[in-house]
């Protein structure tokens, strides 16, 4: 199977603290990868360093995405900006621009694909702007495209950020932690909509969660960080209560939650549990 | 994981402690003296305005009628004036758009920022006037010398506002665009420009208001406008006159503010 992202001995450091200590992750083309962790285990910097967003400490650590290399020995590749066109990236704070429409803000999704003086002066052809509103139907948001980003709900605000990386034709999608401003149903809805573009678009989809029910629910495969290590890599059916007591042993929000019962937590609606 | 009522207060008398510092105190004390050293530095002397009344209320009561007599001339020299402060402002408002770019700490290198800040420093250091004066003599008395000495003067200053609003905002939706691919410029135009759109066009009527004003002054020194009729009646001693053309000045800015007060509040 080929390779959507290979990560290799990568390291990362913010002055003393270690957030990424020598990461090495392959995925595959077409897999659905959850990421957990306690806050401060390296999920979102991990996810970071994917989209060519931060840089790796100077040793030699890689990320590869589809087979090219977009950062080595802590340097970003010539072309990270164009390779950033093949890889959506979802922010927990949605990150659309809240005074341009809905639908602007799905185009901007085309900016690598056509020449600065269109982009600039905004003209999208018709076929662009049809493509949007297409990708905002199927996020089933169309009726808000005209309106302004911000006068949009977050769970709304993050299927019109979905929608852009559908119109970005995104191979990898990156979701870094895209539920945990949301209530349980919009959580649920943003977690289906990710689920069909990774069964019927064949996205590859790697996603971080606080959430371990969601995660195990939606996402075959799961990787658990502690402390920028990975500490698990395999099936979510292999993940144990006594996997998530040492995952999340390190959090101190956490500490005093009783982790026995995370998997029973009541965040999924019966007919989706 | 409940505090101690030993805890509590010592939280509580955190700020208290700071209010009775000795540096408050000290700070005082340099607040009078810097006082007292402008009082007599300005040679400030209340006594005077009594004892001169007499010589004031000769002085003023000169300005009563006014004298509306050429109110022709006053208007066509008003309204040259409003046309100066319309393009010294355009102008500044085009320039201050990539200077202010060049100015931000978020966007341009400080290799790039600190030069740009101190030559916007110098432009806004120099007064209209001082403008008014030199361009005076490279392009010959008339209004062009006033649009200039307001451009140039102005961009010192909206390049400094305009690059504030540009550091104030979120760099979340930046880093959105950045993701999907865009380029530095396109990052500017998706994620910048909107979010600090609003200010800049209230920012940029404000400096229009405040423009007019100014230019009613450049004209002392020969730069167009109303200023000059000013100056030639002041000179002259015809405080009727010179009442007359005050008044139109207050009418106009009055009327231009109340407009302009009025569009900003749509953008806000």
């Amino acid at each position: 199977m080929p390779k959507a992202i290979e990560v290799t001995g990568l390291t990362k450091s913010f002055g003393k603290i270690t957030a990424l200590d020598n990461v090495d992750l392959t995925i595959h083309l077409g897999e659905m990868v959850a990421l957990i962790g306690a806050s401060g285990s390296g999920k979102s910097t991990l996810l970071r360093h994917l989209a060519g967003l931060e840089v790796g400490d100077p040793t030699d650590g890689s990320v590869e995405i589809l087979g090219v290399t977009l950062q080595k020995r802590g340097r970003l590749a010539r072309d990270a900006r164009n390779q950033r066109g093949r890889i959506g990236f979802i922010f927990q704070q949605f990150n659309l621009v809240g005074r341009l429409t809905v639908l602007i803000n799905v185009l901007t999704g085309r900016l690598t694909k056509i020449p600065m003086y269109r982009s600039l002066f905004r003209l999208f052809t018709i076929g662009e702007r049809k493509r949007a509103l297409e990708a905002l139907d199927r996020v089933g948001i169309a009726q808000w495209a005209n309106c302004r980003a911000s006068n949009l709900s977050g769970g709304q605000q993050q299927r019109a950020a979905i929608a852009r990386t559908i119109v970005q034709q995104a191979k990898v999608v990156l979701a870094d932690e895209p539920i945990a401003s949301l209530d349980p149903e919009s959580s649920r809805r943003v977690m289906e909509i990710l689920a069909n573009l990774n069964s019927q678009d064949g996205t590859t989809v790697v996603v971080s969660l606080h959430q371990v029910d969601f995660a195990l629910h939606f996402c075959p495969r799961v990787v658990a960080l502690a402390r920028g290590k990975v500490l698990y890599d395999g099936p979510s059916h292999g993940v144990s209560n006594a996997l998530l007591q040492k995952v999340y042993s390190g959090d101190p929000e956490l500490k005093t939650l009783n982790l026995t019962g995370t998997k029973g937590l009541a965040v999924l609606p019966k007919e989706a549990a | 994981m409940s505090l101690t009522d030993a805890e509590m207060n010592s939280i509580l008398n955190e700020n208290k402690n700071l209010k009775r510092s000795s540096l408050v105190t000290f700070s005082y004390g340099v607040a009078a003296v810097a006082l007292f050293w402008a009082w007599e530095g300005a040679e400030i002397r209340p006594y005077d305005l009594i004892r001169y009344s007499d010589n004031m209320i000769t002085f003023v009561t000169d300005f009563f009628p006014p004298n509306f007599m050429d109110w022709g001339t006053y208007l066509e020299e008003m309204v040259v004036t409003i046309q100066i402060a319309i393009w010294g402002s355009l102008l500044a408002v085009l320039c201050s758009v990539p200077l202010s770019l060049m100015c931000a700490s978020n966007i341009a290198p400080t290799w790039v920022n600190q030069p740009t800040r101190r030559a916007m420093d110098t432009l806004r250091a120099i007064n209209e006037i001082a403008f008014a004066m030199v361009f005076v003599v490279a392009v010959g008395l008339g209004p062009f010398a006033g649009v200039l000495a307001l451009f140039v003067h102005t961009t010192g200053t909206l390049a400094k506002l305009f690059s504030e609003a540009v550091e104030s905002i979120d760099p979340q939706p930046v880093e959105g665009i950045r993701a999907t691919g865009a380029n530095k410029i396109e990052e500017i135009a998706f994620g910048v420009i909107p979010q600090v759109m609003p200010l800049w066009i209230s920012y940029s009527l404000y400096r229009f208001e405040s423009n007019v004003r100014s230019a009613t002054v450049v004209g002392m020194v020969g730069a167009g406008g109303i200023g000059y009729t000013f100056y030639e009646l002041m000179r002259g001693f015809y405080y009727d006159q010179v009442a007359a053309v005050l008044i139109i000045i207050i009418a106009t800015v009055s009327v231009l503010d109340l407009i302009s007060a009025r569009i900003r509040k749509i953008f806000i």
